[in-house]
């Protein structure tokens, strides 16, 4: 399905935000990246769909390479890619039905764009995804009137209305409280599944990962350095990824009514 | 306001010296400023009463200003658009940039009037070269508003819009016309309020509108009729910045 | 939740705006472009003048290229007498502006006809323009430098006055009544009470229209004001284009450190 190919970039000259990455997604499941801030994450994320330009490297979606193509080709290969952001990225003054609309931008004119005239199916398609994101009713608010969880479920409508072969998800709840955390999680972990979509998504919060991943990758330093289950992720391979740091809270089974004891321990930790 | 009592009354020497030196550095015919205060109370005695017989010609220059500063507002406004976004660092490549900054630059400096005149010597007496003059002051004005306005968007949905695949005239009416289209709207119709006082000087050059009446009276010592343009542009520029706060209200 | 069985029952039609709202916004539109088209045709603009447009403006910059650079030995003064036009011209404004706006602003007015009065000074100053105001300072003191520092002065009270009379209109009420409370006379209150509040505005707005009014003085050489407008309007007159390009830049260089002055001084104070 995905398989990244020694992928690098470096900002400048000395420093390498993304050494030397491969990995590969065979099955549709949840791949959670975590590793500490600057790790290079992020870059990876953006350097998959190419809002960030690789150095070198390459990204395989369903045997087309992406960091081949030229600018037509990228359009198209971002189309088969949603992407949900940290802080939402909606545009605030349109409608939250133009904002979930606008993940089918890639398939209309720029008439139909222009004129908001999308295909009946696209606008079916939207109000199933609003009601399946809890957000039924809500499709001529402007986004700017939404509380900050609502905004992230227009965001994962908006990237699940194209479709995507492949969901890249840039700390989702990173802007979020816990609680809204876990719910805006729950929902984009079962459409996931539902759909049967491969989701790469960073997250800085441990307990989250574990409790929501199929599968975690450990970064630091721009190096791959953990890849394996929820299962395999022990105390020794978060002091591997994070250094050294008591991680028995985190590694807890009970974790769903510690999350948030947990993750604010974390946070203080880690920054 | 200065703490520093050495700095502040340096500064007061400073400007003390400043004044003496500019006001000796002026060429002043003194005896003729001196006739000033008699000159002024004649001046005004004979602009009493302001003289509104001649209207057909004052409201045929009026409209003129009006029209000169509707056109140059309404193509100002659309031919802000690429420049605006050609002067927007986050959204043009670097040459471009730099040529469409220092087009607003060179615009923006030089007075309306010098741009007047010179379309005047290109184009002729009349209104061409008035509208010509307006329609580049708009272009500048609204063109670095709203280069500035898309570089303080941010790139959070800009980007958000380009990976769902979308082509850039495509980001560009999703991602940044809905952010910035209000302010846009309300810079334009600002615009057109100084533009309707702009048009009256313009003429003063030759450039056409109320403005090139207004010189004639001058020249003819026709105090009363200037007195009564020089109302009637007040109260143009007052309804114009009236109905300019109105519009602006309004979208919100 | 099934999703293919549900989905026959969602809408497949949906507008931003109801008809109404649509025909309004349209109507709106096609109103802006019926003023705009009707100005520019009521204008009779002799459209083939755009024929040879291109051909003039080469000519004009092959004509201007190079810029006559010994004429700035003639420029270098009324280039000067520019800067002091706009700067003396400033410092009258300043000490006009002010009982203009405590006129004008609602909570320092001594009364309703004071304040109409201070409104409409306001209004007046800023509805005409310098050019305009220099016609008729030159009919009055005679061409010259002085007409152009009361012209540059007349302009700006408007502009400085509708400032400063918002800043008293913000000000913090506790100081104010504090030295009320003591006896003070009106003067007094002013004087300790509102103006330290507003000192700042006032040091601000003044630069920020010095900055403006550089810009201003460049042109009232035109009507005979004094300044680099004299003999920029002679020599465009005269057709004299290298020398008018080696004053465009000169304007152009004086305008943009003048900028950068005013923003770095306004930077500091503020």
């Amino acid at each position: 399905m995905l398989r990244i190919e020694s992928l690098s970039k470096s900002y400048t000259l000395d420093t390498q935000a993304l050494n030397d990455v491969s990995f590969e997604v065979t099955e549709p499941q949840v791949v959670a990246i975590i590793g500490p801030s600057g790790a290079g994450k992020s870059t990876l994320i953006r350097c998959i769909n190419r809002l960030v330009e690789p150095s070198s490297g390459h990204a395989i979606l369903n045997g087309e390479n992406v960091t081949s193509l030229n600018s037509s080709g990228l359009r198209k290969a971002r189309r088969r890619m949603g992407m949900i952001f940290q802080e939402y990225n909606l545009v605030e003054r349109l409608t939250v039905m133009e904002n979930v609309l606008s993940g089918r931008l890639g398939y209309v004119s720029f008439w139909q764009a222009w004129r908001r005239s999308y295909p009946p199916e696209d606008i079916a398609d939207a109000f199933k995804l609003l009601e399946r994101v809890g957000l039924e009713g809500y499709q001529d608010k402007r986004a700017d009137a939404l509380s900050g969880g609502q905004r992230q479920r227009v965001g994962i409508a908006r990237a699940l209305m194209q479709k995507p072969d492949l969901l890249l998800v840039d700390e989702p709840t990173a802007s979020l409280d816990p609680k809204t955390s876990r719910q805006v999680m729950r929902i984009l972990v079962e459409l996931a599944h539902e759909l049967h979509t491969p989701t790469l998504l960073n997250i800085h919060d441990v307990p989250l990962a574990k409790n929501f991943a199929d599968r975690v990758l450990g970064m630091q330093d721009g190096r791959l350095i953990f890849d394996g289950t929820t299962e395999e992720l022990t105390e020794e391979a978060l002091t591997r990824i994070y250094g050294e740091e008591d991680w028995s809270v985190d590694t807890k089974k009970n974790v769903d009514e510690g999350v948030d004891t947990a993750s604010t321990a974390f946070k203080a930790t880690s920054t | 306001m200065i703490e520093n009592p050495l700095l502040r009354h340096g500064l007061l020497i400073a400007a003390v010296m400043y004044l003496a030196w500019s006001l000796g550095s002026l060429e002043v015919d003194w005896a003729r400023t001196a006739q000033g205060a008699d000159r002024a109370g004649r001046i005004f005695s004979r602009m009493f009463p302001p003289d509104f017989d001649r209207w057909s010609l004052l409201l045929r220059g009026i409209i003129e200003s009006l029209e000169m500063a509707l056109a140059a507002s309404f193509i100002g406004m659309i031919l802000a658009i690429p420049l605006g976004l050609c002067a927007a660092s986050n959204i043009a490549p670097r040459p471009v940039y730099l040529v469409a900054r220092s087009i607003l630059v060179l615009t923006r400096t030089f007075h309306e009037v010098i741009i007047a005149i010179l379309f005047v010597k290109i184009f002729g007496f009349g209104p061409l070269a008035g509208v010509l003059t307006l329609v580049v002051a708009s272009i500048s004005f609204i063109g670095k508003m709203l280069a500035e306005d898309i570089e303080n968007l941010g790139d959070q949905q800009m980007e958000a819009i380009r990976a769902t695949g979308a082509s850039f005239p495509k980001v560009l009416i999703y991602g940044v016309m809905p952010q910035i289209l209000p302010r846009y709207l309300g810079v334009s119709i600002y615009r057109l309020d100084a533009n309707i006082r702009h048009s009256t000087v313009v003429g003063i050059v030759g450039a056409g509108g109320i403005g090139q009446t207004l010189s004639a009276t001058f020249s003819r010592y026709d105090y009363d009729f200037s007195l009564a343009i020089l109302l009637t542009i007040i109260a143009l520029v007052f309804l114009g910045e009236f109905f300019s706060n109105w519009v602006r209200g309004r979208l919100r | 939740m099934n999703q293919e069985s549900s989905k026959a029952g969602y809408p497949e039609i949906w507008k931003r705006f109801t008809p109404t709202q649509t025909l309004v916004r349209y109507l709106w539109f096609m109103g802006i472009v019926l003023v705009a088209v009707w100005s520019v045709r009521h204008l009779d603009i002799p459209w083939f003048y755009f024929l040879d447009a291109h051909v003039q403006a080469a000519d004009l910059a092959y004509r201007m290229i190079p810029p006559d650079w010994s004429y700035f030995d003639v420029v270098a003064q009324p280039l000067i007498e520019t800067i002091h036009i706009a700067t003396l011209g400033t410092i009258v404004t300043f000490f006009i502006a002010f009982p203009t706006a405590f006129l004008a602003a609602r909570n320092t007015t001594p009364n309703q006809l004071t304040w109409l009065i201070g409104r409409f000074i306001l209004v007046a100053s800023r509805s005409v323009n310098t050019v305009v105001w220099a016609l008729l300072f030159v009919a009055i003191f005679g061409p010259g430098p002085v007409a152009g520092i009361w012209a540059v002065a007349f302009r700006s009270i408007g502009f400085m006055g509708k400032l400063i009379a918002e800043a008293i209109e913000e000000i913090d009420h506790g100081p104010v009544e504090a030295i009320e409370a003591t006896g003070a006379s009106r003067l007094k209150v002013l004087l300790i009470g509102v103006l330290p509040q507003v000192m700042p505005v006032i040091y601000g707005t003044s630069i920020y229209r010095w900055d403006i009014n550089i810009r201003e003085s460049t042109v009232l050489g035109f009507v005979g004001a004094g300044g680099i407008g004299i003999q920029l309007y002679a020599s465009i007159n005269q057709f004299a284009w290298d020398e008018v390009s080696l004053m465009l830049l000169t304007i152009l260089g004086v305008v943009i450190i003048s900028e950068y002055v005013s923003a770095l001084v306004r930077e500091k104070i503020t």
